[in-house]
């Protein structure tokens, strides 16, 4: 027996191929290695490892970029436990680069702050590896394990300005709905599991975790009735992450309270990985799909009314980012809905993925650029005369807010319209009338930052606004690389709008 | 197909870098604003004009200029897909010409901001240009909402009164228009089994292989409620009149003149030819709705005091006719509309131009406050009448809206005769409330208000950097008016090469 168990750890073993994910290894020695710094460095060079952080992360996206856009080693490694393909690759590229501007944006937010800073950073990293591994998970001990190292990252990242209580309360609330999530994709996991390792049943195995080994039994019996209560509690874990309904209850308090670049983390990085295992997960379940269907279609109906009806009246930007991210959710669920009869869309769905990553970053750098002590007090008044006081910041806040919006010719809008193509095809007309509603009701919302920031300037009475002008400007702290990172941003968004060549090939290419 | 530049890639793109060269020279100065963006204007204009003459397609009624470009989105069956054809070309010159008008008008006005307001008018332009010259109806789709979005922005910023309420209105209104048309467009995409958003293969496929009734009921009526938002089809018509009161006068001259043409335009050149059987299923509605923009809106128009809200609802009155000319589905209707549109786009955006110039003047939009006008400002007041006779449909200088509101008559005769006799009431509501304008406006005793406006500063006739745009347009509308041909031989070759236009003619 001894030996057998060897022979076949041994055999997991020589599937081990480390090399297919030396991004995420090279994660983990920089976060290592930014703390070495800190013990290393004379305190005045601290200022430093954000930078080294930020500049390892860009070095090794322009390697994957460069030299491994494709991803080298496509197939399924470390004993079944992940599946490496061209999504993942997209969603590595995705991660890192979400990750890069965390880094930024938390460099920013803790300028004039007592912080300890550098365990940000190395967490960050951490955490996207984290997320990386989740999107290629093939095993839900590999997902469960990565989702929890993410998770329990991101308890730290929520509440880390500890002097400030929105802050803390928004660690709080994380933590817990954190948990019951974990415990329910836990308890779903298990049930599937157990049903699927009773060798009574047809096509039962023992690795019943693995993803194709579930599916076999899945196929074997679509009427189970246990696995299909262990299906719905993983949606409903998964559902948590992604932040769709009845689970966004957790995302408005949480998203204001958190410093605003762990906002950014959790409302790009987080909710992609989400997507990322749904993803996965959809195809998994498909021989449920007379229950996994209705039940993500009205998922993703009431995620995208809830998400605009919600963020309609917000005033504080940081909840109406956040509950306009709750409906940008429902929007992607359509996009995974018709992917189970639209197999191509899954491109599209990453699409919209990155023209979300572009449009958000671009608006999380002008809200960490406002002049405010605490980022979770920021609201639409603050953004009162940002375009006359600092018009690239304006320029920058509106192209972001307009991919948002999904306004041509921004990358949002090209994201929604291939989404709306897909829901079209896979015959969701009343996705597809949800989602036309969603759009003009958040018109509504996105329009009134607009307005906040431009159309209260150029008025015909600014006789008096000279007196109560602020001390501090907005984006006095913008150095060139927020500049760079902005021009990126919104750059990108506005290039991925009239041409999608290079990235609509390569995700097409795959 | 070929992958080499045409001028329409010209007409599209000057305005855009023209735009962005306009913010630039802002820093030198308004004399420099002026020229880049007077520039980014004319270029275009001369194209238009350069490509109205060299217009010589393959086969009749045809697209010429034909150009197509791979952007990134081809696995979808989006391409860059440029071109001409008999219908889209008037209206393709038109705004070129508008937009030359609207330009030279904003560029020697007082607007804060001279180079941002001219910024967004530029981009504005260059969606114009490519609304008219996509073949792609994703193109089509795009440009008109690049086009769209300075509107917002200029009502927003520039506008006059209530302008945060009517850029929001107008914003909400008309991306649900949009929305709904773009779904149904792309029920066009998916239910053809095209696998293209390119015009000429949708036309192809669907020509084989006829959509289903069910299907082609709802993809038209999305696309006649979509499209009818934004043309301001009755009774959805309210953000109009709002919007074009508040909206800047080279906004509104672009917006009311050439951008709202674009459901129209969809509807000619997309929905009907590809959806024949959607006229039928939906002509009841179309005629009835169409009949509330001549008849409810014309009495509304009436009932206005003030100027421009006047002006404002008398371009949502006018769409009505061109509603009739597509539903009698004729090339005569068709062709009519067509022609409507040009002259229509040429005469509101004249009529904007000049009422700001009054507004200029009196002080006031109210035209119970103005009076007497013409002995200050002989030449205006000749422009206004010519105008609002050009929009009143009345021979004489408006002879373009002329020939094109006469085709819609004699079609709509053809067509279902009882029509006729209300749709023509229109013509008496807009003579009364034309001729009234002009009355109030220009003749009579100077009133209170306007005496006491002389007082503090001296009125005084148009200047030059006034009349030269006002001519433009007006030399336009004369030219169509008296030389249609130019416009509706190549017209007429492209309605009657469409089964579904020329059918109705030869079953006669």
């Amino acid at each position: 027996m001894p030996t057998e168990t060897l022979k076949s750890l041994g055999d997991i073993a020589a599937t081990n191929s480390w090399g297919a994910i030396y991004p995420e290894l090279i994660l983990g020695c920089l976060a290592l290695a930014l703390l070495a710094l800190e013990v290393i460095l004379p305190k005045f060079a601290h200022g430093a490892i954000p930078r080294i952080s930020i500049l390892g992360q860009v070095l090794l996206l322009g390697y994957i970029i460069i030299f491994d856009p494709a991803g080298c080693c496509n197939g399924i490694a470390f004993g079944g436990m992940i599946e490496l393909s061209g999504t993942s690759q997209a969603l590595r590229i995705f991660f890192l680069l979400a990750s890069i501007f965390v880094s930024y944006l938390a460099m920013v937010s803790f300028e004039n702050k007592t912080l300890a800073r550098v365990e940000y950073f190395a967490i960050t990293l951490v955490v996207t590896g984290a997320l990386s591994i989740m999107a290629m998970s093939n095993h839900f001990v590999m997902l469960f394990v990565a989702l929890e190292t993410a998770t329990v990252g991101f308890y730290i990242l929520v509440s880390y300005f500890r002097q400030n209580t929105l802050s803390l309360e928004a660690g709080l609330k994380y933590l817990i709905m954190g948990a019951l999530s974990s415990a329910i994709l836990l308890f779903g996991i298990v049930l599937l599991y157990g049903a699927a390792s009773n060798p009574a049943m047809a096509g039962s195995s023992l690795d019943s975790m693995n993803f194709q080994n579930l599916r076999v039994f899945l196929e074997a019996n679509p009427t189970d009735t246990l696995s299909i209560l262990g299906m719905l509690l993983v949606i409903s874990g998964v559902a948590f992450k992604i932040g769709a309904f009845p689970f966004q209850i957790w995302i408005p308090d949480v998203y204001q309270g958190a410093p605003v670049s762990t906002t950014a983390f959790l409302a790009v990085s987080s909710k992609a990985a989400g997507f990322a295992v749904l993803l996965t997960l959809t195809k998994v379940f498909s021989p449920l799909s007379d229950w996994l269907l209705p039940l993500l279609s009205g998922i993703a109906a009431l995620t995208i009314l809830f998400g605009n009806f919600a963020a309609l009246t917000q005033r504080n930007l940081k909840r109406m980012i956040g509950l306009s991210g709750v409906s940008h959710a429902g929007f992607l669920l359509v996009g995974v809905v018709a992917v189970q009869t639209v197999p191509e869309a899954t491109n599209w769905v990453l699409f919209y993925l990155f023209a979300y990553l572009l449009g958000s970053m671009a608006v999380f750098c002008v809200l960490a650029h406002l002049p405010k002590e605490w980022d979770a007090d920021l609201s639409l008044d603050d953004l009162g005369d940002l375009a006359k006081k600092n018009g690239f910041l304006g320029i920058a806040l509106a192209i972001g807010i307009g991919s948002l919006a999904g306004i041509p010719p921004l990358a949002g809008f090209i994201g929604k319209f291939l989404i709306f193509v897909a829901a079209f095809k896979a015959e969701l007309y009343v996705l597809l009338g949800v989602g036309i509603v969603g759009v003009v009701i958040s018109i509504y919302y996105y329009f009134g930052v607009i307005k906040a920031a431009f159309f209260e300037v150029w008025s015909f009475t600014d006789e008096d606004e000279k007196s109560d002008a602020p001390a501090v400007l907005p984006g006095q702290s913008l150095t060139a690389l927020g500049r760079l990172a902005i021009v990126f941003a919104v750059g990108g968004s506005i290039v991925l709008g009239f041409f999608q060549g290079p990235l609509g090939s390569w995700l097409s290419g795959q | 197909m070929n992958d080499s530049v045409s001028l329409l890639h010209f007409t599209i793109a000057v305005p855009i870098i023209a735009a962005f060269a306009t913010l630039w020279a802002g820093k030198l100065g308004r004399p420099a604003v002026q020229i880049v963006s007077i520039t980014g204007f004319a270029i275009p204009t001369i194209l238009a004009l350069v490509a109205w003459i060299a217009y010589s397609p393959e086969v009749a009624g045809g697209y010429d200029f034909v150009t197509r470009h791979n952007t990134g989105l081809e696995s979808v069956g989006i391409s860059l897909h440029l071109g001409l054809n008999g219908i889209s070309l008037p209206l393709f010159v038109m705004s070129a010409v508008v937009g030359l008008a609207a330009g030279l008008y904003a560029a020697q006005s007082k607007a804060e901001n001279l180079s941002r307001y001219l910024f967004c008018l530029l981009i504005m332009q260059g969606g114009l240009m490519g609304v008219f010259a996509s073949i792609d109806v994703f193109f089509f789709y795009f440009f008109h909402e690049l086009a769209l979005i300075p509107t917002f922005v200029m009502v927003g910023v520039w506008g006059g009164r209530d302008r945060g309420y009517a850029a929001m209105k107008m914003t909400i209104y008309l991306t649900l228009g949009a929305m709904i048309s773009l779904a149904g467009l792309i029920a066009l995409y998916v239910k053809s089994g095209a696998n293209s958003f390119d015009l000429i293969t949708l036309k192809a496929h669907l020509a084989a292989a006829p959509l289903s009734e069910t299907v082609s009921h709802y993809a038209f009526g999305l696309l006649l409620f979509g499209f009818g938002i934004l043309v301001s089809l009755w009774p959805l018509h309210t953000w109009a009149p709002l919007g074009y009161g508040a909206a800047p006068s080279s906004a509104a001259m672009l917006h009311a003149g050439v951008l709202k043409k674009f459901g129209l335009y969809g509807l000619i050149q997309i929905a009907v030819p590809l959806i024949p059987g959607g006229v039928g299923q939906w002509e009841n509605w179309i005629v009835w709705l169409a009949l509330g923009n001549v008849v409810v809106v014309g009495l509304i128009t009436m009932a206005q005091r003030d100027l421009k809200q006047m002006l404002g609802y008398s371009s949502v009155m006018h769409m009505g006719y061109a509603f009739l000319g597509i539903a009698a589905m004729s090339v005569l209707g068709v062709g009519g509309a067509v022609l409507m549109m040009v002259a229509h786009g040429l005469t509101v955006a004249l009529l904007f131009m000049l009422s700001t110039m009054i507004h200029h003047r009196t002080q006031t939009f109210e035209m119970e406050e103005m009076g007497g006008l013409s002995k200050k400002a002989p030449v205006l007041s000749a422009f206004f009448v010519c105008a609002m006779m050009a929009s009143i449909g009345l021979p004489g200088p408006g002879l373009a809206n002329f020939w094109g509101e006469f085709g819609i008559f004699v079609s709509i005769w053809e067509y279902k005769p009882w029509v006729l006799f209300v749709a023509a009431t229109g013509i008496i509501i807009s003579a009364v409330y034309g001729l009234r304008s002009i009355s109030r406006v220009f003749f009579g005793n100077e009133s209170e208000d306007f005496l006491e406006v002389q007082k503090e500063n001296s009125v005084t006739d148009m200047t030059w950097a006034e009349r030269v745009p006002a001519l433009i347009l007006l030399v336009l509308l004369f030219f169509i008016g008296l030389f249609p041909k130019t416009v509706t031989s190549s017209l007429n070759e492209a309605l009657e090469s469409e089964p579904v236009y020329a059918k109705a003619e030869a079953g006669e």
